[in-house]
């Protein structure tokens, strides 16, 4: 796996509002969610919650979205950034961010979506 | 890509692959039953996956691990899929609930989105104002597919682009949502559209 790349644009990805983590909308549905492997197991991660556990046995085995994630260990998707966004800070973990296209279309993008899209169906 | 050895009914990871580094997202839309379900499970390259939000009544998302119990909440599925375009880019395909009430999910998928295709059913075309609404509010540019189910008379294409109010630059297809091929020509069609305007828009 490449070394984990630090994206510019992120957004520290929760605030603590009355003690407690809430996420916000820095991990979209479709971030890519990879686990760090030089993080040593075992002994960091044996303070972790049990979900967290599952979180990192789940993405040990190679890149899934936020989506996927949430989806495979029956957490509502919004649980799953807060946890997703506590492992980012332990570094456990690296997201990276979606394409966002949103705030100015990408041509070359949407043709490749296009290309893909044609030759798949 | 590979699989995770211990699920438990539920459907098992497939990773995605080692040199993907972009996913893009595309939102299925329609009224109850029109087959958002059906589109995405024909075209997902994996087996459909659901995730569930609980919200409260207020429409906000609850991501408190205990949850909030009883009356006051309700649970909201997505269900998506997945297609690799090619070995750098990922698409997920949303199916999306169109109730006006799920605010807060609403704005989450609509974030990055690329567009969205809005089913439709000519049998009862009042059913989609809600959604066209939901996509309009957020932005999103969209086409609409008219799902053809089994014994459905003939129609107008003109009159229901009409009853839709649709632009005269917004495709409308007809499409089968069971068949792979018809589902994925409506999504071309959907792609080929926002290339066109992006185009336009930043020549
Ligand atoms: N004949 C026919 N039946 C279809 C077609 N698309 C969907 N159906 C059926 O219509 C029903 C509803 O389809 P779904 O895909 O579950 O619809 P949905 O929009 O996901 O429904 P909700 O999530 O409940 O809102 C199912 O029984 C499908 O098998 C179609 O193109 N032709
Ligand atoms: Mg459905």
């Amino acid at each position: 796996m490449r070394p984990p790349r630090r994206d510019s644009g992120l957004v520290r990805p929760y605030v603590v509002t009355g003690g407690r983590a809430h996420s916000r909308i820095s991990f979209d549905l479709v971030s890519l969610v990879i686990t760090v492997d030089d993080k040593p197991s075992g002994g960091p991660e044996a303070g972790l919650s049990p979900e967290k556990r599952s979180l990192l046995a789940l993405c040990r085995g190679g890149a899934l979205s936020v989506a996927e994630i949430a989806a495979h260990l029956a957490l509502p998707v919004a649980v799953t950034k807060v946890l997703i966004g506590d492992l980012t800070d332990s570094g456990h973990i690296v997201t990276r961010a979606p394409a966002s296209p949103a705030t100015r279309p990408d041509i070359q993008l949407l043709q490749e979506v296009l290309d893909g899209l044609r030759a798949l169906v | 890509m590979g699989s995770a050895p211990w699920s438990d009914g539920r459907p098992r990871a497939v990773y995605l692959g080692d040199a993907v580094e972009r996913a893009v997202k595309i939102l299925i839309v329609g009224h109850f039953a029109v087959g958002k379900t059906t589109l995405v499970g024909a075209l997902s390259e994996i087996p459909p996956l659901r995730t569930e939000e609980i919200m409260t009544q207020a429409g906000a998302l609850v991501d408190d691990l205990a949850g909030v119990t009883g009356k006051d909440t309700t649970t909201v599925a997505m269900d998506f899929g997945r297609l690799t375009l090619n070995p750098r880019l990922v698409l997920y395909l949303f199916g999306a609930p169109g109730q006006q009430r799920f605010q807060r999910l609403w704005r989450d998928m609509a974030y990055g989105a690329l567009g969205a295709l809005v089913l439709a059913d000519v049998r009862r075309l009042d059913a989609s104002f809600p959604v066209m609404d939901m996509v309009e509010e957020y932005g999103l540019p969209y086409a609409v597919a008219v799902n053809q189910f089994d014994g459905v008379p003939a129609f107008d294409t003109g009159a229901v682009r009409g009853a839709l109010d649709l632009l005269e630059e917004t495709p409308l297809v007809v499409c089968d949502a069971r068949d792979r091929a018809s589902a994925g020509a409506a999504l071309i069609t959907l792609v080929q559209y926002l290339h066109a305007r992006a185009t336009k828009e930043h020549p």
